[in-house]
């Protein structure tokens, strides 16, 4: 392959596969460890560097307290001393589990509990909810695969494999 | 204010950018003394890492002076001089206090994207896509740094910025290889990639006692600078049988320990390298492992191999079959910099780490183009260029 035909063939594959990518990610199918899921049980769980007694499941962070009733908690020691496991999940036999439609719909009941459930880890251990935005940044180019990577960007704090 | 961006695959530009400002009471802003390209952004320039969006402003490896303090930042204060980690990392979690810093539970604002691809989410790093946080990079007159307390550091007086701003990502990438692989006194070490990174390993594991230390590489200027400001040997694998060099100086065992500061984009010859670029332009590999696979053919037996140059996703060919009948140990890490910056800028300020040769080419933020062509292309012998952005 002569080095310019490979750079055009480069392009169009990476520029084609970037795209894949992209869909994949925020159709919650990607190739790598797994889209966003969860236990059948439905519990989502975070270790938090912190002991049991440190952390009162009626005084939970905000994001979590908000829920109120409509979710159940859970405490346990982590084992190696690696602090205390929190786990959390919605009642009333929901799963929140949305579909790939409705993700992108924007609703996600399972996603917006785990990102409650990570910024309430971040609270209790760092005290703060870290942001990003606005940070500085040049000129937009409108693209389909800016857009694509902006929607898995905004979804990123309710997705992973938590 | 000015910055430079990445506008798309391998294009890069300088624009307008807004001025940062502080989120999160543990924030400093800082003003950008020396800002050095990465050969990690070259991954970012060809699309290898496709979580950039026309517009990111680029940078991880950067020094300067602080402008401004969170309310809870107690470490720093308007006017110190710092050279600052390029992952973001709280400092409280379990890894953070486990010193296994880059793996920080709480320095990415999209732990989904990683988590996805990888099965956990690690920290967060400046100017290195939104998979990684998203966050502006150092490229610029100011920049945002969130936990400053933890990832920003006084540089001593005596220490020059130009050397100091090597412990922001390669002294402490190379610490990081070199330390987690646990080489010991008398051991072997090899080390493919004469880059900052490759360089700064070799120069640890001289410093932890290592026997003999090769590195390995294709460019003259770089090999040289290995020989003259490191003290390490040096092999051009184009000219020599790289394996076999290996084996006559280790007495037919192979080194104890190889570490690859090459990463995903690994050059080499035969046709094993043209079978990578083949798939890797096919998309149907992410990361070209040529010289993984040569460390850890290479290694002896019940030999360490550490990955330290950057992999994002799935390789081909990979000689698992090596790594088990060898009994290898394999592994691989982001910096844990805050772990290793403050013993970095102790030796430097004891002329025991000396980084300034890697910055060959200083320039102004409105060369970012032409900083990153001729980082990319190894143009008029340069190893890293640095931007100036108060030139």
């Amino acid at each position: 392959m002569t080095s310019a035909l490979g750079s055009v063939a480069s392009l169009a594959a990476r520029a084609g596969g970037a795209v894949v990518d992209q869909v994949r990610s925020a159709l919650g199918q990607g190739g790598g460890a797994g889209a966003a899921s969860a236990p059948a049980s439905g519990w989502l769980v975070v270790s938090i560097y912190r002991e049991p007694s440190e952390i009162d499941v009626t005084a939970l962070p905000a994001p979590l307290a908000a829920y109120g009733g409509s979710i159940e908690t859970r405490v346990r020691p982590a084992p190696g001393g690696k602090g205390s496991e929190l786990a959390v999940r919605l009642t009333g036999g929901s799963s929140g589990k949305a579909s790939a439609p409705a993700r992108l719909a924007g609703s996600d009941p399972q996603g917006d509990l785990r990102s409650a459930l990570r910024q309430a880890k971040q609270l209790i251990e760092v005290g703060e909810v870290l942001a990003v935005d606005p940070t500085p940044h040049g000129k937009r180019t409108a693209t389909p695969g800016g857009a694509l990577l902006e929607a898995a960007t905004k979804r990123a704090p309710k997705g992973g494999v938590l | 204010m000015k910055a430079v961006t990445w506008r798309g695959v391998n294009e890069v530009g300088v624009e307008d950018v807004p001025e940062p400002k502080i989120l999160n009471d543990h924030d400093i802003i800082l003003e950008v003394g020396l800002s050095v390209t990465c050969g990690s952004d070259l991954h970012l320039l060809g699309g290898y890492i496709p979580a950039m969006r026309a517009g990111d402003v680029l940078g991880h490896e950067f020094m300067g002076t602080v402008a401004e303090v969170g309310k809870n930042v107690t470490k720093h204060k308007v006017g110190d001089r710092v050279v600052v980690v390029s992952f973001t990392s709280c400092g409280q979690c379990w890894y953070c206090k486990n010193e296994l810093w880059s793996l920080c539970d709480n320095g990415n604002p999209n732990p989904g994207i990683t988590e996805t691809l990888w099965g956990q989410g690690i920290g967060g790093c400046f100017g290195y896509s939104h998979a990684l946080g998203g966050y502006a990079g150092s490229h610029a007159p100011y920049m945002r740094v969130p936990y400053a307390d933890q990832g920003a550091f006084a540089i001593p007086d005596g220490v020059s910025d130009e050397r100091a701003l090597f412990a922001s990502d390669a002294a402490p990438t190379g610490w990081t290889g070199a330390h987690q692989a646990e080489v010991k006194p008398g051991d072997v070490v090899a080390v493919w990639g004469a880059g900052g990174v490759g360089q700064m390993a070799a120069r640890k594991a001289m410093l932890m006692g290592a026997e003999q230390v090769v590195v390995i590489d294709r460019f003259d200027n770089r090999l040289q600078q290995v020989r003259q400001h490191i003290g390490a040997e040096t092999l051009d694998y184009e000219q020599v049988d790289v394996p076999a060099e290996l084996r006559e100086m280790s007495g037919g065992r192979g080194p104890d320990v190889c570490i690859e500061a090459v990463g995903m984009e690994a050059h080499g010859t035969g046709p094993q390298y043209l079978y990578d670029q083949v798939k890797q332009q096919l998309r149907l590999q992410s990361d070209r492992p040529t010289a993984l696979r040569e460390a850890i053919y290479a290694c002896r037996k019940g030999g360490t191999v550490f990955a330290l140059g950057v992999f994002a996703g799935l390789v081909d060919k990979f000689p698992m079959g090596a790594v088990m009948n060898k009994a290898l140990t394999l592994r691989g890490a982001q910096q844990h910099g805050h772990r290793y910056i403050p013993e970095i800028l102790d030796l430097m300020s004891r002329d025991e780490v000396k980084t300034e040769h890697l910055a060959t080419h200083v320039m102004s933020l409105d060369d970012g183009p032409k900083g990153y062509r001729m980082f990319k292309e190894k143009e008029d012998g340069c190893v890293r260029a640095v931007f100036r952005p108060g030139s």
